[in-house]
């Protein structure tokens, strides 16, 4: 969410000086999720029967969240198409899990995550760019 | 394949892995993005506040300023359960908190070098070197640079022998998957090795 920014009248007010809406104004002043988590690569997934309805004090950005969770989204791909700040979009996926509207899948971890198998698929793939 | 974590019937989760792609400013980091990306490259931002990290509540701070920090990223799937993101790193030193998030769980680093600024790259090579996380370092031939040998660059920027070092165009897509194989294979090959002892 970015308003528009103004042209000739107001040139200060370009793309360096950032959002012109607050960000943190669409979380109540909240920065902190209700929950830890939300790798850069982790995957959200809406519950198929997330019913928003059943939730009217969503935001609009919550309920983008869902739609494009529909399939399979890292939070990444989620704070990019939605052109908000991460910070911001983890707090909005915190609602989201804490209301059972998502589910969230935090990349694996460990000293030898990936496996040998992963990685050569991995060069595998590469070689057929 | 065992790594795809199924979703009781549900659609299938992939696993994402993370390669940092790090550089000083102008080394050619969202050209390589892109090169790689089979998406035009996306842009998340980071915002950072002048009431300072660690606050849990901005709310009565509206007064303070904040900035933005932009991360370019693109995306390369595998195959069905297995995608690789790449994720540009902010050039600017003052940006280094952020960096950590990024590292974190990251398979490892291409850390992209301009021999017309080749002490632009060093802090990149002190970050991955201090916490142990596999690199590799693609010197970008830009048009007009003076070539020089790879043993010079690498003498240049104290590297040590393991770490591979390859000339690349960051603007070609065959020059710069290859520098992502050599990492890839340079993770695999430290794998291999015994866990050192503490």
């Amino acid at each position: 969410m970015r308003a528009e920014y103004p042209d000739t009248q107001h040139e200060w007010l370009d793309a360096d000086a950032g959002p012109v809406v607050r960000p943190y104004t669409l979380t109540g002043g909240r920065v902190r999720p209700a929950v830890e988590g939300f790798d850069l690569v982790a995957f959200v997934l809406a519950d198929p029967a997330a019913d928003l309805d059943g939730h009217p004090r969503l935001h609009p950005e919550h309920r983008r969240l869902v739609e494009l969770a529909r399939r399979p989204v890292p939070v990444a791909e989620l704070a990019a198409r939605l052109d908000l700040a991460l910070g911001v979009v983890r707090v909005l996926l915190g609602d989201l899990l804490a209301g059972g509207l998502v589910s969230v899948h935090e990349p694996p971890r460990g000293p030898f995550l990936p496996d040998d198998n992963i990685l050569k698929a991995v060069v595998s793939g590469l070689r057929a760019l | 394949m065992d790594f795809v974590r199924s979703d009781r019937g549900g659609p299938r989760v992939p696993l994402a892995l993370k390669i940092l792609i790090a550089g000083g400013f102008g080394a050619g980091k969202t050209t390589l993005v892109s090169a790689l990306s089979e998406v035009r490259p996306l842009q998340t931002e980071e915002v950072l506040t002048g009431a300072g990290i660690g606050t849990d509540d901005l709310s009565g701070v509206e007064g303070k300023s904040t900035t933005t920090v932009a991360m370019d990223f693109g995306r390369i799937t595998i195959n069905e359960d297995l995608q690789v993101y790449l994720f540009g790193t902010p050039g600017q030193d003052r940006f280094w908190f952020l960096w950590d998030e990024l590292a974190f769980g990251a398979l490892g680093a291409v850390v992209l070098a301009d021999t017309r600024r080749l002490a632009d790259c060093f802090p990149s090579i002190d970050y991955f070197e201090q916490r142990g996380i596999p690199f590799v370092v693609g010197v970008n031939c830009f048009d007009g640079s003076r070539r020089f040998s790879l043993d010079s660059v690498r003498q240049a920027l104290d590297l040590d022998d393991d770490v591979p070092m390859l000339l690349c165009d960051a603007r070609d897509r065959q020059s710069a998957k290859l520098v992502l194989i050599s990492l890839v294979e340079h993770v695999a090959r430290q794998r291999g090795e015994p866990v050192p002892v503490a």
